[in-house]
């Protein structure tokens, strides 16, 4: 039997009239794709190492690398594709489950993609952002049905953020801690809201922990009173868009000292979140531990519960609500995982721009959707996605791949292997230093900028000048290219109708 | 000036009226109303519309006046119209068993030249049928009981359509010049202390007797200028309190939003403002009273649904009181007169001026700031609710 050489996904390109050999390339690769060979003084690229992170080529300096896909291609064939193709010859070599990180690369039909926004003409005045107020603002948690003017009482507990985006869940350990700053920071500078994940909160962390959502996950890890204390609201993670119904895995070599203490846990161990909490195992059960966590905190900060979205989201989501829930976390089968089999990421769930319509939906037909608020989660890729998902019902979204793209990443899908070379999903402090925070913040914090700007023209042309007239406003949406059925779960007219 | 592409003599109603999809519409309105309750004619709300005419196309005009009705003051009066014989006997049996009939009469109306088509027009003075309000619900108020009555007609009776339904106040109005409607519904004839007038402009071409404006539900009346960009958001909030927007008009939707927060949840009128046409957080932000500043926040983060967003002026009235309000950022024209007892408000002060020569004060209520005339004497107004 021929030995099956590694299949290589991305070709490794150098240009020799421009290589000056400065082998920067050769010190940068955590993947050690290119080594320099002093005797013939060249430079040689193993292409079957390469993950196509593309971080060579941005920092090679005279860009002599390009980094291309394989045009070696199998005889085409619609259903035996390359890639199912090569899982197998992978899977026959290991004998595992293939792992992947980041969101599904799946073709899934993108409902985002077929809606289309409104603009005012003639009958309503659109609105200039430059010139007229134009308001953004939200507020996160439970209110009540009615106002009694003539007796003062407060409100519970908001989160009051500058912009209907937050930075989802990324627990310290699933990237580094230069990442999680640049986004605790970003999100403190703007004015809105960072998740801690199921990673605790890290000590140098604590100073955006008015900021911050701290999650209270399976396996529990540095969830303490003092962790509730300092956050400004809770959530309670029941699954996650790129893997729902599973649990997590941070292999032990990761657990570095500043993790174990993060995460209370031994250096070195396994950090196994289990796939259900060991103590919901029913709709009461999780309405205990919501009551437990609220009683924890005084009842002064709102707790939430994230799902994955799933066949029947709607009716859980409102179960969720009825226990006592102040928001709601729909995480959408594109939603993003540092480490994730793929055979779940890419199967398991239904895409967020349906679940955040029903469930907006149900809550409505029940009349409890005060009582909670709803925000979407799973693969938002621009500010049209986000105001698309306002306008279906969300009170706000999450972003996660966006964040961290805009921290550096490229999407190569690696998170799993820990070798991440932009310094995001990583403990590597060789690469972990290559995230300078500040410089990570200021660009995470110039993403929800260029959104917000871009939620507020669009807002503007509907002739909208505040975000709540939006919110759950589904006449300003039409479909394009989708079936009745379709239609009818959106809640949204076809165009031209 | 007629509009020459309005049918003179049209053989059927139109079937596809703005009834079923939403169109939009710019419009004129003005209210006179007497703060001491005393009535005077239709004349001057008649004079002042008609002043306005540039402000319509001829597809809708209509009246509201309070104090109409003293002889059935008590009993509540439902105005009806109907595009068939079928739908009116339905909705006759329907109301036979809903409530008891004191009085039913056709409106009184006169023949106009340029109104071809008219649908039956009917009014009843009805008494609530007791056993029949306790059928589904053992607590029931009873105007939640006629709204539910209203709504299950207008739902479900194709061709008829309530849209009138107070205590004595009616509302009329039809596809027309507001002179053409006024002259038609005798306007002039009937003596009342607060006179709403509307006259429409809609973007569509097919004009629905129903879709004029004002829009009643129980003893309010809306008549709007404007187009709501927030109206999916404001029904979709409607529709968890069991509202039913069967007309879709954004004026639908303020009629219902004004009987949530101010008859049920006792909102008192001066706070509607800052509910409908809530003020910037900016603005609230600079407020210096903390507890002020509170509620306004508290207002808007529970009530965020309800912001009216994009132009609109409206004039809103009850039993007790007219209301004027303008969007936050007054995108639509509102002057606001008064002279001695009576108040004016109008889309614009030529409407004012044509029935009040020389008014004490003439002014222009800033984006959000409510103008609220209340009726000082109770006499006038027998069956005053408890609300607004």
């Amino acid at each position: 039997m021929a030995k099956g050489k590694n299949y290589s996904q991305f070709l490794v390109g150098r240009d020799d009239g421009r290589c000056v050999k400065c082998q920067a390339c050769v010190r940068v690769c955590s993947n050690e794709v290119h080594s320099y060979d002093g005797k013939t003084d060249s430079i040689r690229s193993d292409s079957s190492k390469c993950v196509g992170c593309h971080f060579c080529e941005e920092i090679c300096p005279t860009e002599a690398i390009s980094i291309e896909r394989n045009k070696s291609q199998l005889r085409k064939n619609a259903n035996w594709t390359q890639d199912a193709v090569y899982n197998i010859v992978r899977q026959a070599k290991s004998g595992g489950m293939l792992l992947t990180g980041m969101g599904s690369d799946k073709n899934f039909k993108n409902y985002f993609d077929r809606i289309v926004l409104n603009a005012s003409q003639v009958t309503n005045p659109s609105m200039d952002p430059l010139r007229e107020p134009m308001e953004l603002k939200t507020f996160i948690g439970s209110k009540p049905e009615r106002v009694a003017v003539d007796r003062p009482g407060k409100l519970m507990k908001q989160l009051e953020i500058a912009t209907p985006i937050m930075f989802s869940a990324m627990s310290f350990g699933s990237i580094s801690l230069n990442a999680c700053k640049s986004l605790a920071k970003a999100a403190a500078d703007f004015g809105t809201f960072w998740n801690t994940g199921e990673g605790g909160l890290h000590r140098d962390l604590e100073r955006y922990s008015s900021n911050a959502i701290v999650q209270v996950a399976s396996g529990r890890f540095g969830v303490n009173s003092e962790y509730l204390e300092k956050a400004a609201a809770v959530e309670i993670k029941i699954g996650q868009g790129a893997k729902p119904g599973i649990g997590g895995h941070l292999p032990g070599e990761k657990v570095s000292a500043e993790i174990s203490r993060t995460r209370m846990i031994p250096e070195g161990t396994d950090a196994i979140s289990p796939a259900p909490h060991h103590d919901i195992y029913s709709i009461e059960d999780l309405k205990q531990l919501v009551f437990a966590l609220k009683e924890a905190t005084l009842y002064k900060k709102p707790v939430g519960v994230k799902i994955s979205a799933v066949n029947n989201v709607a009716p859980i989501a409102s179960g969720i609500v009825r226990a006592g829930a102040d928001f709601v976390v729909i995480d959408g089968i594109r939603g993003g995982t540092g480490a994730a089999p793929l055979v779940t990421r890419d199967n398991v769930g239904i895409p967020i721009e349906l679940a955040v319509a029903v469930v907006d939906e149900r809550l409505r037909q029940e009349g409890i959707r005060h009582k909670a608020s709803v925000i979407a989660a799973g693969g938002f890729r621009s500010s049209a996605d986000v105001i698309k998902a306002v306008a279906l019902g969300a009170d706000a979204v999450y972003i996660g791949t966006a964040a961290l793209v805009s921290l550096g990443c490229h999407l190569c899908q690696k998170c799993y292997t820990g070798k991440c070379n932009w310094g995001i999903a990583t403990q590597d402090e060789a690469l972990t230093k290559r995230l300078n925070p500040e410089t990570g913040a200021r660009q995470a914090y110039n993403l929800l900028r260029a959104w917000s700007m871009e939620i507020k023209e669009l807002l503007g042309g509907m002739g909208i000048n505040a975000i709540e007239s939006l919110r759950g406003n589904r006449d300003n949406l039409r479909g394009i290219d989708l079936d009745e059925n379709e239609l009818k779960i959106l809640g949204i007219k076809h165009a031209g109708q | 000036m007629k509009n020459e592409y309005l049918p003179k003599t049209a053989p059927a109603p139109p079937p596809v009226a703005d009834r079923d999809f939403r169109i939009s519409s710019a419009c004129g309105v003005t209210g006179i109303m007497n703060r001491s309750g005393g009535l005077f004619s239709g004349g001057d709300i008649f004079e002042s519309i008609c002043n306005m005419k540039e402000r319509g196309n001829g597809l809708g005009s209509g009246f509201a006046a309070y104090g109409i009705y003293p002889d059935f003051g008590n009993q509540w009066c439902f105005h009806v119209m109907y595009d068939t014989e079928k739908s009116l006997a339905e909705t006759e049996e329907y109301l036979k068993k809903k409530f008891e009939l004191i009085h039913c009469e056709p409106i009184p109306t006169k023949n106009v030249k340029n109104i071809g088509y008219r649908p039956l027009l009917r009014r009843y003075f009805m008494n609530i049928n007791k056993r029949a309000q306790r059928e589904f619900y053992r607590n029931i108020s009873d105007e939640d009981y006629v709204i539910r009555c209203v709504m299950e007609i207008n739902s479900t009776i194709r061709n008829a359509c309530v849209f009138s339904s107070g205590k004595n106040m009616g509302i009329f109005k039809g596809v027309g010049e507001p002179d053409d409607i006024g002259e038609f519904y005798r306007i002039k004839e009937y003596k009342a202390y607060i006179w709403t007038a509307h006259n429409r402009f809609p973007t569509n071409t097919a004009g629905w007797w129903g879709g004029a404006h004002p829009f009643g539900l129980l003893d309010w009346s809306v008549a709007h200028n404007g187009e709501i960009s927030s109206y999916g958001i404001n029904r979709r909030y409607l529709e968890n309190f069991g509202y039913k927007c069967s007309f879709y008009t954004d004026t639908e939707v303020i009629a219902y939003l004004f009987d949530l927060l101010v008859r049920k949840h006792g909102i008192p009128l001066e706070r509607v403002g800052n509910i409908l046409a809530a003020p910037f957080w900016s603005s609230i932000e600079r407020i210096e009273d903390r507890k002020e500043k509170e509620l306004l926040k508290k207002l808007r983060i529970v009530y965020a649904s309800a912001l009216i967003n994009g132009p609109f002026a409206i004039i809103v009235a009850n039993a007790n009181c007219m209301f004027g309000l303008n969007d936050r950022v007054k995108l639509r024209p509102l002057v606001c007169a008064e002279k001695k007892d009576f108040l004016y408000i109008a889309s614009e002060e030529a409407a004012i001026r044509q029935v009040c020569k020389k008014p004490d004060r003439v002014w222009m209520p800033p984006g959000g700031e409510p103008t609220i005339g209340r009726v000082k004497n109770k006499k006038s107004n027998r069956n005053r609710p408890h609300y607004g």
